[in-house]
């Protein structure tokens, strides 16, 4: 078995090369060592080399088990060493004797409390875990305080590590037990699939009766499951098997007798389960399900452990419908090593005693082959006989036939015994059984004739009729054969049966007698009661006989023997005067009493009591500390404590916002019309996009329809009813309410565009070049599209719930539009006039029920960058600035106010977009051109930018009046974002997602002019678009945002110590790039006096 | 928890040990001792013993016997990995990164996938020939040797084979349970893919056929007569073929006629070796049982390999597929 962790199965060497070729020769290990003087000597030199080698040899000693204690000090002092092989030795040194020489030991305490604080993650875990291995009760505060601050540490594997020093401390003291479950339940709420699983270990080994710390992480740990490493799926699994048993009711109350009585093999059927799942009064709980659920696909894991984990979980706690579903990945199992085959015929020997149906397709799996070990076979033998039924019985007994042969004599008596365990079992080969084991008797191997015996006696106590001739041919035996145990059973045969076989009887009696002593204490035993009963039935003959035997066995070495006799003389034969006792009145009734015959049942029935794949189950023993399994509950408990406030199916998907593709106008009837041509085959995204699609269609239409009646109202009404049919799509589709503010800026732009080119000339001019323009993005769009697709693909899980609501809302504001249109503007963009309210918000990128909203720009900038300066541009100079509001033709767009101002004299005409050229996965809205710019005067004109969530320009050409200029924007990191309002829960619960990779931290060193808030979270203002959080603590300043683009969460934290000159900033965003430069900004923003 | 571990080498001394929670002396592995000696040979042993403190959880792996030794309830076979200290400068690569079984930064200048497809076939043969119980045990190992991180597809064209899969943890579940489909972001190197089971319901063909008459006189020797013949192998010529007799204590030596190959007889362990080599249909081979052979090309359940997709990385490897067929445990019943 490998250690976890191991995923390749080609690992790399090891330093155990080092050591030795082969080290089960144990060449390396037993060289004899000279004195220890000079590994002291070679610990105390300066040169890491023989330090190292030194170090090696000590642990070799320490493997081979020898006493190195007294080179303790000499190594201690090497714990300081700046080698990180010498110390990592020195640790495993530690580990071993800390424990013997506790002063000595704590001199090593503050070096390890150093490494506690290293940058490097792993030097820090290193350091946690020699410190909580060393057991040594002074250090238990060092211990908890080390826990408690690795609990909060950045890096999951040191909290790993913290989970897995959590058990040990708990050994080392008990008494911190309050404390330690403190941390735990911090540990079990932690999200990192590196993580839950040493924490749900700790859980087990510290405090498994709080149940209550599982009710929160419960729908976490299911949806996490499979994401584990293998050997924290197997402790989760069993602490829900554990969580289950507590919570939910029995799956399969009230179904039981129904479901024995069905015929196996209609176990599998689908249907079969619907129907039971029907018939049950109470449905599971979903949250029953959800753990059965995600269990299932482990099944198919390649770790034994894992396998059978979700087998016992099956077995314990679903329905019985669904357990047979384990039945072929058990099988599978059969495969592996004889350890794990040992294992899993256990489980299935026990589980197989009380359903047959689930193993019974797999009965040739569990054949025995003559090389397996005799206690694999054994175990296959009980497996096929909890298997034997009456269809398949011919097969199992003809496997059976195969096996007398073995040379295994233990395997072919345990044969022997199954064969008459069916034979009991199954009425109908009762028969051939006795026959074929009769016939066994004349075998020439002594064990199986005497293993036959035993079987047929008990095979006889069950039915005796006519079995006369088999009696008797026994009886015959009983000359031949020596094993005690048959004798035994033999004599034992006789005496019940003694009226069937009257001559023969005494005749064995009377052989007996001669040879009694030399028998065994059993037959000896055996020859008494054939003695006594012969005597009642049959006094006459036996009477002197009788009597020689009890004196025999008066005289007997063994107590037992002499008791026997004293007792049953004492019944047969009362002694003088005590005739009329009341006793030997009824000594024939109490002799030959019918007897009850031998239930002949699997060893296995009563393992039940103990929970499946466990040590206790194996031996069939209580183990220490072994927990019985809860029995369900009558009525299931409150289901509601499981509900948390986030659904804990948290993907990372729903960071993604559904990203709006951009769609130039005449191209959508196109794809609007594909679309609805196959909507079975268009899954619910392309719904939304073509929904998008028509909105900019009836944008389209509008711009024409404007022309011919200028009232607003009547317009957007008419394309309600044009539109009805994908404006029902949009109902459905989810995450669409951002249309509205988009749609609102579109029409409006046509709107303007229209009295634009009214009051130019060449209106149609300016129509056609517009359609030219479309079909050239069209091509780019089809670009865009096919990226996407992938994205959307992903997106369609995106759950519809939301979807529903952002409709609604959609819907009733609708009603009441904003009469916002007709303000004569120049530009689409609202600008800084309209701040838009949340409602008309593009929709969230985070599941319903979080704080998170959009907000409007606390701060907007009024610091403008030089575009184009006034002498290149030939008078006419562009300054932009970041207006910090959404733009309205996307939500993904920065808006980018341009303002022209014409420094020259004469008038400037014509002032327009050209080309543009944009990295990839960028967009640009133009502006609305400017038709004419008199001198002296500034116009502003509002881009849309989608940067990407980049910093890389967008370049593109501003041509004026038939020249073209260049033109570059580079929006600061901090204009990328938007800011976002949410409570400081979700803050918290979001910047704990965002650990790790995406969380960047930094310290600045604040001015003592600047130490005031305010000023500090203006300072972030003017740096970046974020938005302050509420926060309890006035030590901590938060900020939230996401990117444009991206809709990725930013998260902003800076504290404030009171008495230091320090502040740290953390700035956490699954976009790294973004949130290194962000910091970097925020950094010097705030350095700045 | 696994309290103490130690390592038994075949000649019985405990040359290594490892204590976690408290250390134990080594005279605990005298428990051991004692089941040892009781047991016929090694595989014997039980897994679990029971003493009066402790338990005893054996693990034999080539020869070497790995005993750890516990005081309380433990969940079998998942002895829960102790933090142990690695000497190595490094962690396991990955351990902390999203794919932890594929180490970043991976560089070859030939792209290679090779995967092979390796079936073992479990059989028990009748005295007859009848084929009693025959299963199918396959594995798709692979090594993966491509640049970056590149995501795979594999494909088959008869995934409706497998009865019962399991997966390196690479694979992706779901994409397997809708599509059939093997998707997943490789291993770096060697590494078991999946490895299947094909159970006792379906049909197993046996390419090899082995008549046998075999008698024993109690008192100086008796007769053996083998012969093994290929069958149903597609064209294939079955390779290395191994017959394996274990005879009876009694039996001291033997004696024997072959027309191929060459036998050899282990008076200690009392196996009869007889390597065959290739069958060649014509000349049947005769020895006057457990079988082992190779068949090269071809997978017994009829398995084969659609093809196999790259995403994420742009560059065409160089892919190959290989088949054999092998024995498992394939058991001749006398």
């Amino acid at each position: 078995m490998s250690t976890g962790g191991s995923y390749s199965n080609e690992r790399p060497p090891t330093v155990d090369v080092d050591y030795a070729a082969d080290p089960a020769s144990g060449s390396f290990f037993s060289t004899e060592f000279k004195k220890h003087e000079d590994l002291k000597q070679m610990l105390d030199s300066n040169k890491d080399g023989l330090k190292l080698e030194a170090m090696k040899r000590i642990i070799g000693m320490v493997a081979k088990g020898r006493d190195a204690s007294e080179l303790f000090p000499a190594v201690v002092k090497n714990v300081v060493s700046a080698n990180l092989e010498v110390k990592k030795l020195v640790y495993v040194y530690l580990v071993r004797y800390a424990e013997e020489q506790q002063d000595l030991a704590l001199l090593s305490i503050s070096t390890f409390q150093r490494a506690l604080k290293d940058p490097n993650q792993l030097i820090r875990a290193c350091a946690l875990r020699v410190l909580s291995s060393i057991r040594v009760p002074v250090i238990v505060p060092i211990m908890m305080l080390a826990i408690k601050d690795a609990m909060t540490d950045m890096s999951p594997y040191v909290r790993k590590t913290a989970a897995h020093a959590i058990p040990k401390l708990y050994n080392l003291d008990p008494e911190q037990k309050e404390e330690l479950i403190q941390v735990i339940e911090k540990l079990l709420s932690d999200k990192t699939t590196l993580v839950v699983g040493s924490a749900v270990m700790a859980f087990e080994e510290v405090c498994p009766e709080r149940i209550d710390l599982i009710h929160k992480n419960y729908r976490k740990l299911c949806n996490l499951l499979v994401d584990v490493e293998e050997w924290g799926q197997v402790i989760i699994i069993n602490m829900l098997t554990r969580y289950a048993r507590t919570q939910f009711v029995d799956p399969n109350a009230g179904s039981e007798d129904d479901d024995r009585e069905r015929p196996f093999y209609e176990d599998d059927e689908e249907i079969e389960d619907d129907e039971t799942l029907a018939k049950r009064p109470k449905p599971m709980d979903p949250d029953h399900r959800l753990l059965l659920r995600n269990a299932k696909p482990l099944l198919q894991s390649r770790n034994a452990a894992v396998v059978l984990g979700v087998a016992q979980l099956y077995q314990h706690i679903a329905p019985r419908t669904e357990v047979s579903l384990v039945a072929r990945a058990l099988v599978r199992l059969l495969r592996s090593h004889r350890e794990i085959q040992a294992v899993v015929l256990t489980n299935i020997a026990s589980m197989s005693t009380r359903r047959k149906d689930m193993f019974e397709p797999y009965l040739k799996s569990f054949f025995v082959r003559s090389s397996d070990p005799t206690h694999i076979k054994a175990l296959k033998l009980e497996v096929l006989t909890n298997l034997a039924t009456d269809t398949n019985i011919s097969v199992i007994l003809r496997e059976f036939q195969t096996y007398i042969g073995s040379s295994d004599k233990e395997f072919v008596a345990a044969t022997i015994q199954a064969i008459g365990r069916c034979a009991s079992n199954i009425r109908e080969v009762t028969d051939t059984c006795l026959s074929g084991l009769v016939s066994l008797l004349s075998n020439r191997d002594e064990s199986v004739v005497g293993e036959s015996v035993v079987v047929i006696r008990k095979l006889l106590q069950s039915e005796t009729v006519g079995h006369k001739d088999i009696i008797s041919h026994m009886a015959r035996l009983m000359d031949n054969i020596k094993i005690p145990m048959a004798r035994a059973s033999i004599l034992w045969l006789l005496g019940e049966y003694c009226d069937k076989v009257p001559k023969i009887a005494p005749d064995v009696l009377r052989k007996m007698a001669k040879t009694f002593i030399s028998e065994d204490d059993i037959v000896k035993l055996q020859i008494l009661t054939l003695a006594t009963k012969l005597y009642l039935t049959n006094p006459k003959q036996t009477r002197l006989l009788c009597q020689y035997v009890y004196n025999l066995a008066k005289y007997d070495t063994n107590y037992d023997i002499r008791d026997r006799a004293r007792l049953t003389r004492a019944l047969v034969f009362p002694s003088q005067g005590h005739e009329d006792n009341k006793l030997a009145k009824h000594a024939k009734k109490i002799f030959l009493a019918t007897k009850p015959p031998p239930v002949q049942q699997s060893s296995f029935k009563d393992r039940d009591q103990f929970q499946l794949s466990t040590l206790s189950h194996l031996i069939n023993a209580r183990a220490t500390g072994y927990q019985d399994l809860p029995p369900f509950p009558e009525e299931a408990p409150d289901p509601t404590v499981r509900y948390v406030e986030l659904p804990a199916s948290f993907t990372p998907e729903n960071h993604h916002k559904p990203s709006h593709p951009k769609k130039s106008k005449p191209q959508k009837m196109k794809s609007f019309y594909s679309d609805e041509s196959s909507p079975e085959d268009e899954s619910e995204d392309d719904a939304s996009d073509s929904s998008s699609d028509s909105d900019s269609d009836s944008d389209s239409s509008d711009s024409d329809s404007s022309e011919s009646s200028s009232d607003e109202d009547n317009e957007s009404d008419s394309e309600e009813e044009e539109e009805e049919e994908p404006r029902f799509k949009r109902k459905v589709s989810g995450g669409s309410s951002k249309k509205r503010p988009e749609k609102h800026g579109v029409s409006q732009s046509s709107g303007s565009e229209d009295t634009d080119s009214s009051s130019s000339s060449s209106s149609s001019g300016s129509e056609s070049s517009s359609d030219e323009e479309a079909e050239n993005s069209e091509d780019s769009d089809e670009d865009v599209k096919k990226k996407k697709k992938s994205d959307r693909e992903q997106r369609n899980s995106v759950p519809q719930g939301r979807g529903n609501r952002s409709n609604l809302d959609l819907l009733l504001d609708l009603d009441d539009t904003p009469p916002a249109m007709d303000t004569p503007l120049l530009t689409p963009s609202l600008g800084g006039l309209l701040t838009p309210s949340p409602s008309s918000q593009p929709s969230q990128p985070l599941p319903p029920g979080a704080s998170i909203q959009p907000a409007s720009a606390k701060f907007v900038p009024t610091v403008t960058q030089e575009l184009l300066n006034r002498i290149s541009g030939g008078g006419l100079a562009v300054a932009c600035r970041f207006t910090r509001s959404p733009h309205l033709y996307s939500p993904r767009m920065t808006s980018v106010e341009l303002s022209f101002t014409n420094n020259g004299s004469e008038e400037i005409r014509d002032i327009s977009v050209g080309s543009k050229k944009l990295a990839p996965g960028m967009a640009l809205h133009e502006f609305a051109g400017i038709a004419v710019l008199s001198p002296d005067t500034t116009l502003n004109g509002t881009i849309g930018v989608d940067f990407n969530d980049t910093t890389q320009p967008a370049m593109f050409d501003l041509v004026v009046g038939g020249r073209t200029f260049s033109i570059n924007i580079t929006a600061p990191i901090g204009e990328l974002l938007m800011p976002l309002a949410m409570n400081e829960g979700d803050f918290n619960l979001n910047q704990i997602k965002l650990r790790g990779m995406n969380e960047q931290c930094g310290v600045v060193s604040l001015s003592s002019g600047n130490k005031d808030i305010k000023s500090l979270v203006n300072r972030v203002y003017e740096t970046a678009n974020l938005l302050q959080v509420q926060c309890s603590s006035n030590d901590i300043v938060k900020f939230g945002g996401q990117t444009a683009s991206g809709k990725a969460l930013v998260l902003v934290s800076l504290s404030l110590p009171q008495d230091e000159q320090e502040s740290t900033i953390s700035v956490n965003c699954e976009k790294m790039v973004i949130s290194s430069m962000l910091l970097k900004e925020i950094k010097s923003a705030l350095k700045r006096d | 928890m696994i309290h103490s571990l130690f390592i038994i080498n075949s000649s019985g001394d405990v040359f290594m040990e490892k204590h976690w929670k408290s250390v134990i002396p080594r005279s605990i592995c005298d428990y051991f001792f004692d089941a040892q000696r009781k047991a016929n040979n090694n595989e014997d042993i039980p897994p679990v013993i029971t003493t009066p403190h402790h338990y005893l959880i054996s693990v034999l792996r080539s020869n070497l016997f790995f005993i750890a030794v516990c005081m309380t309830e433990v969940s079998l076979l998942a002895p829960h990995p102790s933090p142990c200290l690695s000497v190595s400068a490094t962690l396991p690569t990955g351990q902390l990164s999203n794919v932890p079984w594929r180490r970043s930064g991976v560089k070859y200048t030939n792209n290679e996938a090779y995967f092979d497809v390796t079936e073992e076939v479990d059989a028990i043969i009748d005295k007859s020939g009848a084929t009693v119980a025959a299963e199918i045990q396959g594995y798709i190992d692979c090594c993966i040797k491509l640049t970056g991180m590149p995501d795979l597809t594999l494909t088959f064209i008869n995934p409706r084979l497998f009865d019962d899969v399991s997966f390196h943890p690479c694979v992706r579940l779901k994409r397997w349970e809708s599509e059939r489909v093997l998707s997943f972001v490789p291993p770096d190197g060697n590494s078991r893919l999946l490895s299947y089971h094909i159970g006792s319901q379906s049909v197993v063909a046996i390419p090899v056929y082995i008549r046998h008459n075999i008698s024993f006189r109690d008192v100086g020797g008796g007769r053996l007569d083998i012969t093994v013949g290929p069958k149903q192998t597609m064209g294939r010529s079955v390779e290395g073929v191994v017959l394996e007799v274990p005879m009876p204590k009694c039996v001291l030596n033997c004696t024997l006629t072959i027309s191929q190959g060459k036998y050899t007889f282990d008076p200690v362990s009392k196996v009869l070796r007889w390597d065959l080599g290739r069958i060649d249909p014509t000349k049947l081979p005769n020895m006057r049982g457990n079988v082992q052979f190779t068949v090269t090309q071809l997978a017994l359940s009829g398995l084969k390999v659609n093809r196999l997709d790259i995403y994420g990385e742009k560059y065409k490897p160089f892919k190959g597929v290989k088949y054999i067929t092998k024995a498992g445990r394939f058991q001749v019943r006398t």
